[in-house]
């Protein structure tokens, strides 16, 4: 058999390392294994049950669920048969949820438990196309008593019967599949408008994933850990592209909550996070290390700047000296070595972060403390990955160069365009968008960026967010987002400033962190909005703010800033699922805000809307101070 | 919700005294198998008084209290337990600095075999009773979703999870009889909702009776099937939450004179 789609891949590898792990789930307390053959007999029963419910070519399965075996099988199965696998994100409220299951005209849904299959049931009457939803966890739905319910279970069951007469139909159905067929559609939530499902085919996965093991040495032992939603190109692409393609490992963690604690347990040798998580767990160590012993404090401090000095100096490709060597193999004895085993990084050989920019400062951290940290960077729309960063040729600020068979150029405004056999099939009933996207067969971004003298591409922002400043200087406010979110205390940050004399700065505090500085200070609080609004925390934002002012160059500098009486929430429209800033929503939401921030007021009064997970709204009633940055303090209220 | 069968508990005419005040007055009523019976009433109704009568802490001085026939009062409270009765407690009775595994492997005490030699041995029999104790811990664990904290001291969790934790160390026992003091009392609505949540589970899953008290008026008239109505130790109404909002004698004893609206808090 050929081997140009993913089921075809199963296949192989159950033929070739039948015994070899394929996946892993922590359940009770104890991680159960899948071998590659145990793998392909649930996708194969799977698979059949779905045949025998009439699901054939071209019907979407969307799946609604954390990262489980179940599920991964679930959509391995639904392409065998010839369909489509809708991954959602399991987060989702029932509004962006109905919208996504009906645009993909999903057939079948599969759920995890009982609070996702609530929410599709409450979207019933509105989602007509879908016939049968499937639910991996029985728990609280035994009563349930809707007839288009189904356990997996069953399915499985029913599939096995059907595998029993026919022994050889599985086989038949997989070997039908074509390197064009479409095997996921990837909704794309986007900073602006509704979300866009694109399109994206065998060819296109198995393209990405050459270009990427062309660069990158994955061996068939190695391991990672799926804890990113399914919906995520990024994630889709390891779990689903390289796992199958090398044989790897997938593992499952056993709750979303126990994802570091999991890590941890793994040692994965293929790390893969968002800038989200990378940042967080550098704040963890900033707060663990404020709360260490006197000695261990003595030694980080002393030891962490040798090996970001030696880190920045590698990426520079400048000598160490022996000064320098010396005292970085002081720091990987005592430090360094310590805190990769404590953050689950020991056996990490390759780890990467994506989906958004990440600050220089989190970067080089990981670097310093001699993790093979490296930025990658790409679309859904070119199955997420079109460039790397290179082993040894790694530099601070870039993304790297294109993966081996993409193609790529500026345009003459300065977008990333980029072609090859990785760009996506379209968005899946929408010419338009596709046209607009796809130019000449070049990818278009929408992303601002630059060449650096040795080609490694440096993104700066959105191409429609780079604007001007009044005062006629470039302004990008993700750049400026970027440093403000290397601060512990900072969780999110949204700079403004276009057509306007100065920047400012919208802030979230890190409730977690904020709030254990408080603690230790012991300043009382109630709730996130009356942290947020203390006297001292501003001092201490004011801090942060400063430090970044000193990197900007002087018309760029934040001058005023405001600490939000909320977090930027997705249930909001306020961010996307992977945490974007929706830049033209927040502006309009907060438009009072942004106008106090011009104005010589001291305060502003807000009232803000909060959406809560079921879809209920409520009204919180603020008073918000407004602080200059750099010293003459607004007064904020008690 | 399961269907209610013949009464697993029957109260009759129990009454309680300390000194001079009568807690318990008369008290009669049924629990039948496989319902959620809240008792319900203003503070100093006798609520607690009640659930103490049930788990042997207390003894009544009249009346009878049978658990499929069999009289429970006048036994110890390890006796009750060792028929199947598990408790959860107003103020959290669990072992502070113990982890959430250890705190509910005590729950599973009455189940073990082993001695105290064999399990010093630790090795054949003792060994295997650990690892099937251990299962059924780990499928609690799953079940009210504690997987993140099973490691940690209990002592460290945030209120509403330690109320989990205890509701957790209670099944661990597998009762037949499960009688939860104000499970709800001190957390915040996501927590209520999600103790609500795994109450009705726990009887859906597995069937276990739920004697509930509990404060929360929304959350006792969503979830219970029966209600029953205690005030000054006397019971002055039983039946199901739709009688009880509209039963006089209830809005006279809870508000003097408005109707018991959901959510109101006695």
């Amino acid at each position: 058999m050929s081997l140009s789609t993913l089921p075809q891949f199963l296949l192989r590898n159950a033929r070739e390392f039948p015994d070899a792990p394929a996946m892993r789930e922590k359940d009770r307390g104890i991680w159960q294994q899948w071998s590659w053959a145990q793998y392909l007999d649930r996708v194969r029963a799977i698979a059949l049950g779905l045949a025998q419910l009439g699901f054939g070519r071209g019907d979407k399965l969307a799946a609604l669920s954390d990262n489980r075996p179940q599920v991964y099988a679930a959509m391995l199965a639904a392409q065998a048969a010839g369909g489509v696998a809708v991954p959602l994100y399991q987060d989702s409220i029932v509004r962006e949820l109905r919208f996504v299951i009906d645009h993909a005209d999903a057939k079948f849904v599969l759920a995890e438990d009982q609070e996702q299959v609530d929410k599709l049931l409450e979207l019933k009457a509105s989602l007509p196309k879908v016939e049968r939803v499937f639910y991996v966890d029985p728990k609280g739905l035994r009563h349930y008593a809707d007839p288009i319910l189904m356990p997996l279970d069953e399915l499985e069951r029913s599939g096995r019967a059907l595998a029993a007469e026919r022994p050889q139909r599985f086989e038949e159905l997989v070997a039908a599949g074509r390197a064009e067929d479409i095997a996921v559609l990837c909704y794309t939530s986007g900073t602006t408008g509704a979300p866009k499902g694109a399109m994206l085919s065998y060819a296109n996965y198995l393209a990405a994933v050459r270009g990427m093991i062309e660069v990158e040495r994955f061996e068939r032992s190695d391991e990672m850990l799926a804890y990113l939603p399914l919906a995520w190109i990024g994630e889709s692409f390891y779990s689903l592209g390289c796992s199958l393609v090398t044989g790897f490992t997938v593992n499952c963690p056993e709750r979303p909550e126990t994802v570091l604690e999991n890590l941890r347990e793994i040692g994965p040798q293929i790390v893969i996070a968002p800038p989200r998580i990378w940042e967080n767990l550098v704040s963890q160590v900033q707060v663990r290390m404020e709360e260490a012993s006197w000695l261990k404090r003595r030694l980080y401090r002393a030891l962490m700047p040798a090996g970001e000095d030696a880190a920045r100096r590698e990426m520079g490709k400048q000598p160490l000296g022996l000064g320098l060597r010396l005292r970085r193999a002081l720091g990987e004895l005592l430090v360094f070595a310590p805190l990769r085993d404590r953050l689950g990084l020991r056996r990490a050989r390759y780890a990467y972060t994506g989906g958004a920019p990440l600050g220089p400062e989190v970067f080089l951290f990981f670097r310093g403390i001699g993790l093979n940290l490296k930025q990658v960077y790409g679309q859904t729309e070119i199955t997420g990955l079109a460039w790397l960063q290179r082993d040894g040729d790694v530099k601070l600020g870039t993304v790297g160069k294109p993966s081996p068979n993409v193609e790529m150029r500026l345009s003459e405004a300065g977008e990333v365009l980029s072609r090859g056999p990785a760009v996506f099939a379209g968005y899946y009933k929408n010419p338009e968008a596709t046209a607009q996207t796809v130019r000449d067969g070049w990818l278009h971004s929408g992303d601002a960026a630059m060449l650096d003298p040795d080609g490694h591409l440096i993104v700066i922002d959105r191409i429609r967010d780079v604007t001007l400043l009044g005062n006629g200087s470039k302004f990008a406010p993700q750049f400026i987002e970027n440093k403000l979110k290397f601060s512990a205390y900072v969780k999110e940050a949204v700079a403004v400033g276009q057509d306007r004399p100065y920047v400012a700065a919208m802030i979230n505090i890190d409730m977690e962190n904020v709030g254990k500085w408080a603690e230790r200070r012991a300043i009382a609080y109630t709730t996130y909005a009356d942290l947020a609004q203390k006297r001292a925390v501003y001092d201490l934002i004011g801090q942060e703010v400063e430090r970044v002012n000193r990197d900007l160059p002087e018309a760029t500098r934040i001058r005023k800033y405001v600490l939000l009486p909320k977090e930027l929430d997705p249930d909001d429209d306020e961010v996307t699922r992977t945490r974007k800033v929706r830049r033209g929503f927040v502006a309009a939401k907060y438009g009072d805000i942004i106008a106090a921030l011009y104005s010589e007021a001291p305060s502003v009064a807000v009232s803000t809307t909060i959406t809560y997970q079921d879809g209920r709204q409520a009204t919180l009633q603020t008073e918000l101070a407004i602080r200059r940055a750099g010293g003459e303090l607004a007064p904020a209220p008690a | 919700m399961t269907q209610s069968g013949p009464a697993l508990l029957e109260i009759r005419s129990v009454s309680k005294r300390f000194g001079g005040v009568e807690a318990l007055a008369e008290v009669s009523f049924e629990v039948r198998r496989g319902e959620i019976l809240s008792v319900i009433g203003p503070n100093g109704a006798g609520k607690t008084t009640l659930l103490n009568c049930i788990s042997g802490f207390f003894h009544p001085e009249r009346g009878h209290i049978r658990l499929e026939g069999e009289e429970l009062s006048g036994l110890a409270p390890s006796r009750v337990a060792a028929r199947g009765v598990a408790r959860t407690f107003q103020n959290i009775a669990l072992f502070r600095g113990m982890t959430v595994v250890d705190n509910l492997m005590l729950g599973r005490h009455l189940h073990m075999r082993n001695g105290v030699l064999s399990s010093l041995v630790y090795w054949g029999p003792a060994r295997r009773e650990e690892v099937a104790h251990r299962r059924v811990v780990e499928d609690i664990i799953d079940f009210l979703e504690i997987e993140a904290i099973r490691k940690r001291p209990v002592g460290s969790l945030p209120y509403g999870l330690q109320k989990r934790v205890e509701l957790g160390r209670a099944l661990a026992l597998h009762p037949r009889l499960l009688l939860l003091d104000e499970p709800m009392g001190g957390t915040n609505r996501e927590e209520k909702e999600d103790m609500a949540r795994f109450i009705l589970d726990v009887n859906d899953e597995w069937g276990t009776t739920i004697i509930l008290i509990e404060h929360d008026m929304g959350v006792v008239m969503d979830i219970s099937r029966r209600v029953v109505v205690l005030d000054l130790g006397r019971k002055i109404a039983a039946g199901a939450p739709a009688e009880i909002k509209a039963d006089p004698a209830v809005i006279k004893a809870y508000l003097g004179t408005k109707p018991v609206a959901d959510g109101v808090a006695a």
